[in-house]
């Protein structure tokens, strides 16, 4: 029984099915995700010129709304912005208004009365931004740069965009992702991405402490030993494991960790041997990947990087596109009445 | 409940509808007449009478009036939740003529002196009865007893510890020995807290997917399990507050088979949704213990048809706006439910998942039995009474919902089933027409 | 009901055109760019036609259009694909149709965000009028006239044709 309908699935879209909103990947379906791609390459073109700006957000304000502080993810958003020509604010509010007692709702409201376009959001709670989203003056894009453990979807689409360029197609792809599959955010929008781009097998390899319960229901076969996880694979993604994982019983010892689920050298060459390393960042060496490998030939993690600007690009011009065509089509509407 | 007037001598007549006892027995009403506050006589004995007033019951049902055992009334409390005045209102447009006031206030019902101003607030501000049930431990802090002797003596049913657990099972055994000393029924909501954690949502597929931190169904199984073993080895009469699991259903049964003195009940919400209503985070789905699995939704629903679990409670926990406006984790939780519990039920009714009968017994003589009371429609019954219109329909919103929580389990459609009149001891707590 | 429009001709037009204010402007090695879809196809023919070895541009304006805030983003859109560094080049620009004037607006800011040409000389095949901005094309296939219900669209790549379409009013 449902007694409500707003799934995310219609909150992120317009009416005619543009982007207005990018919470998560859920609901979003193959052309909408290749678009995204596609629209990145563009982008990615445009970083290579001599100036390397567009003006398809000037004159709009991009508000980077960190509650969870993240450098290195805030500069790509922020440069994304500053390349469509959009003035950026970056509030870190981990420290100011709500550890003083304000709560989400109200620093919403003060930040609305900026007359800002664009809200790149990060929370260490899961469905925030769907909150923000919901809450929001219509006309208000919102960008899900990171929420609890649910979604990291730019961060997915950068990775489906180095794969696709490596590999040039997903069909028939073997990927695994490796490590604390739980507690990822990147992992869940990695696997949703790779079935709806068509990857042809998911496996997850973790010990049973880092996998969430029914992890096979996202879309994933589910593999303990690495040293079989490893055959066949086309790609192999790497994830990060935080160091507190040791105090709550999740893990013996880092040093188990690596020997058990770190990839090396001899465990790379079980992959096929055009296996691609992926990792997004940043990188504990000696725990999830050693050196030699993430420096290697195999290794693409610097190129994530770069792709991460224009993905993000592509997402805030889709999303901001839609909401004002949407808006237009109202006012046309509004105008007819 | 408020004695403002003498009315001892008033003879009320219904005419017209039909009789559900929620105990098996069902027939069109001829005449019910009340009398001192109880049913005087029915059937054409009762039509002679010179009477006060007739109610036309016609199309009606006339079922005993329900008994809530879970409802928070959030006084004493700062009132921004609502108050005993508001939600003992919203109790009676919801057809309760009962309801059983849970120890989680501000300051915590711990001692007769709470317990006798919520009575005496009662007393003056509510049209309906209320029964308080007292905290098992002091402040609800699962460390230390409270004094239950005082707290049955100032008129509290039974002791419980709320939503909240107690330190451990020593603990927990010394409460359910010292109240059993009383006579004094416990209420507890399973949940092994070390389990449970920092979760809010039922582990399984929808927490995956969207990243929730989860309840895991174990922490629920396995408090059972030491709850039954406690209750059987310190022999006191234990009340189960607020399955969730397949799993407890079936403990549940099998300790009710060896003799155990248990009883329980479900959330109406359980009845009706599971894990997916959060697929939009939708905060008001933020319930604990969470809404779990579709087979958990079915086997709560077998064991009330079957008679296991004894209670739907409508645990109605009314919030203000604010405490449902943030991320899901942030929320509190609790819906407000206790104007739709009748609606949802019928729906249950209408799918064949629960007959009428069945829904009227777990709303009226299944929890009544477990506070040591009685419900009926027979001659010298009080006449505690809900009449509802059956296929009527309404829409659940700002206009129609008396409690100060506006957050009920469905909004925005229309529901089936309408309380036109609640009668706590033949005086009209609610009454359709003039509300 | 559609009518062509001979392309040939059409072409010869704007060959000739070119040619002649390439050698006033003694200008020898002109670097090509169409304006997607139909410039380019435009792009190619010319580049055949004037002899030029050296590979035609491609661009895309779909970032530089000055109706994002009306209708949002081309969902379909390419990377530019400029095979030369524009600084100092003499650039032939080239589209199907010029009306207002705004892509060619777009094409001259995107072009510039390359690196500054020498000059940009504006080709098109057909000159519909109707500009909103003071942009006129240095050579023109033809300029035409169109009633309020006549469209003109060139299909191509391969045969390149002209269709002259009348739209239910």
């Amino acid at each position: 029984m449902t007694a409500h309908d707003p799934s995310p699935h219609h909150l992120q879209l317009t009416r005619d099915g543009q982007l207005r909103h990018f919470l998560t990947l859920d609901g979003l379906d193959r052309d909408l995700l290749t678009d995204i791609l596609d629209t990145a390459d563009s982008f990615i073109e445009v970083g290579e010129r001599t100036i390397k700006k567009v003006p398809l957000l000037r004159g709009r304000t991009v508000v980077n709304l960190f509650f969870e502080s993240s450098t290195r993810t805030r500069s790509t958003f922020e440069l994304a912005a500053k390349r469509l020509s959009a003035d950026v604010l970056n509030l870190d509010i981990s420290t100011s208004a709500t550890s003083k007692g304000e709560s989400l709702s109200d620093t919403l409201l003060n930040l609305e009365a900026m007359a800002s376009d664009m809200f790149v959001v990060r929370h260490s709670q899961s469905g925030a931004p769907h909150f923000i989203a919901e809450s929001v003056t219509p006309g208000v894009a919102i960008i899900n740069a990171g929420d609890g453990r649910h979604a990291h979807p730019t961060q997915a689409m950068l990775d489906m965009l180095t794969i696709r360029q490596h590999k040039q197609r997903f069909e028939g792809l073997k990927v695994a992702i490796v490590g604390d599959v739980l507690h990822s955010r990147v992992a869940r929008s990695q696997i949703r991405a790779l079935n709806v781009l068509g990857a042809e097998e998911v496996r997850v390899i973790a010990p049973g402490t880092l996998l969430p319960k029914d992890v096979e229901s996202l879309g994933c076969t589910v593999e303990y030993d690495m040293e079989k996880g490893m055959k066949d694979l086309d790609v192999v993604i790497m994830l990060r494991l935080q160091k507190e994982r040791m105090e709550g019983a999740l893990l013996p010892s880092e040093r188990e960790f690596y020997r058990l689920y770190g990839l090396n050298r001899e465990k790379l060459a079980l992959a096929h041997p055009e296996c691609i390393v992926m990792h997004p960042g940043p990188i504990n060496r000696g725990v999830e990947i050693e050196s030699a490998v993430a420096d290697g030939p195999q290794s693409v993690i610097l190129n994530q990087v770069t792709n991460g600007i224009a993905i993000r690009m592509a997402v805030m011009s889709m999303a901001m596109g839609g909401q004002v065509a949407e808006r237009q089509r109202q006012q046309a509407k509004g105008a007819k009445a | 409940m408020s004695h403002t007037s003498n009315q001892s001598s008033t003879l009320l007549l219904i005419t017209g509808g039909r009789l559900v006892d929620g105990q098996g027995g069902e027939a069109d009403n001829d005449a019910l007449l009340i009398r001192d506050g109880r049913i005087a006589a029915t059937g054409s004995q009762a039509r002679s009478a010179d009477v006060d007033d007739t109610i036309n019951a016609d199309g009606w049902v006339i079922a005993p009036g329900f008994v809530d055992l879970c409802c928070n009334l959030r006084e004493p409390g700062n009132g921004q939740k609502g108050n005993i005045a508001s939600e003992t209102r919203a109790a009676a447009h919801g057809g309760f003529t009962t309801v059983c006031a849970s120890p989680e206030t501000s300051p915590v019902n711990d001692s007769g002196a709470v317990t006798h101003l919520i009575r005496d607030v009662a007393a003056s501000r509510s049209p309906i009865r209320v029964l308080p049930i007292g905290a098992i431990t002091r402040g609800l802090e699962g460390d230390l007893l409270s004094d239950m002797a005082g707290l049955r003596n100032a008129g509290c049913v039974a002791v419980g510890n709320g939503s909240r657990g107690v330190r451990n099972a020593r603990i927990l055994r010394r409460c359910m020995a010292y109240a059993q000393t009383f006579g004094l029924t416990v209420m507890f909501s399973p949940e092994n807290q070390a389990l449970a954690a920092d979760g809010y949502a039922h582990d399984g597929l929808v927490t995956s997917r969207l990243g929730l931190l989860g309840i895991p169904e174990v922490a629920e199984t396995a408090a059972v399990m030491e709850m039954l073993l406690l209750a059987e080895e310190t022999g006191v009469r234990l009340h189960l507050s607020q399955l969730s699991c397949a799993r407890s259903v079936e403990m549940l049964a099998e300790a009710q088979q060896r003799g155990i003195k248990v009883t329980a009940d479900v959330a109406i919400h359980q009845l009706l949704f599971t894990e997916d209503a959060l697929a939009g985070f939708d905060s008001r789905f933020h319930v604990r213990p969470p809404l779990r699995s579709e087979s958990d939704r079915r086997a709560l629903v077998a064991g009330v048809r079957e008679g296991v679990i004894a209670a739907i409670v409508s645990q109605h926990q009314p919030h203000d706006t604010a405490a449902k406006q943030a991320p899901l984790a942030a929320t509190e939780p609790g819906l407000s439910t206790i104007e739709s519990v009748l609606s949802l039920g019928l729906e249950l009714v209408d799918r064949d998942e629960l007959s009428l009968t069945d829904l009227v017994r777990a709303l009226t003589s299944g929890p009544a039995s477990v506070i040591g009371r009685t419900s009926g429609l027979a001659e010298g019954d009080m006449a505690d009474l809900c009449l509802f219109d059956p296929t009527g329909t309404w829409v659940a919103d700002d206009r129609t919902l008396v409690s100060a929580g506006r957050h009920a389990p469905v909004t925005g459609r229309e529901l089936t089933g309408v309380v036109r009149m609640t009668l706590v001891e033949g005086r009209k707590a609610w009454d359709a027409l003039q509300a | 009901m559609t009518a062509q429009l001979d392309i040939n001709q059409l072409l010869d037009e704007l060959e000739t055109g070119l040619r002649r204010i390439l050698e006033e402007r003694g200008v020898t090695e002109p670097a090509i760019i169409g304006i997607r879809t139909g410039g380019v196809w435009l792009a190619d023919v010319l580049s055949k036609r004037l002899g030029i070895d050296q590979a035609f541009g491609e661009l895309d304006i779909s970032f530089y259009r000055d109706d994002f805030s009306r209708i949002g983003l081309n969902p379909k859109v390419k990377p530019s694909s400029l095979p030369f560094d524009t600084e100092g080049r003499d650039i032939i620009l080239i589209d199907d149709v010029i009306m207002s004037g705004r892509t060619i607006r777009a094409a001259m800011n995107e072009i510039f965000d390359y690196g500054r040409p020498a000059s940009i000389i504006l080709a098109t095949l057909i000159d519909l009028g109707a500009r909103e901005l003071p942009i006129q094309p240095d050579v023109a296939g033809r300029v035409l006239s169109l009633a309020a219900h006549q469209r003109v669209k060139l299909r191509g790549p391969d045969p390149l044709r002209i269709e002259l379409q009348e739209t239910g009013q």
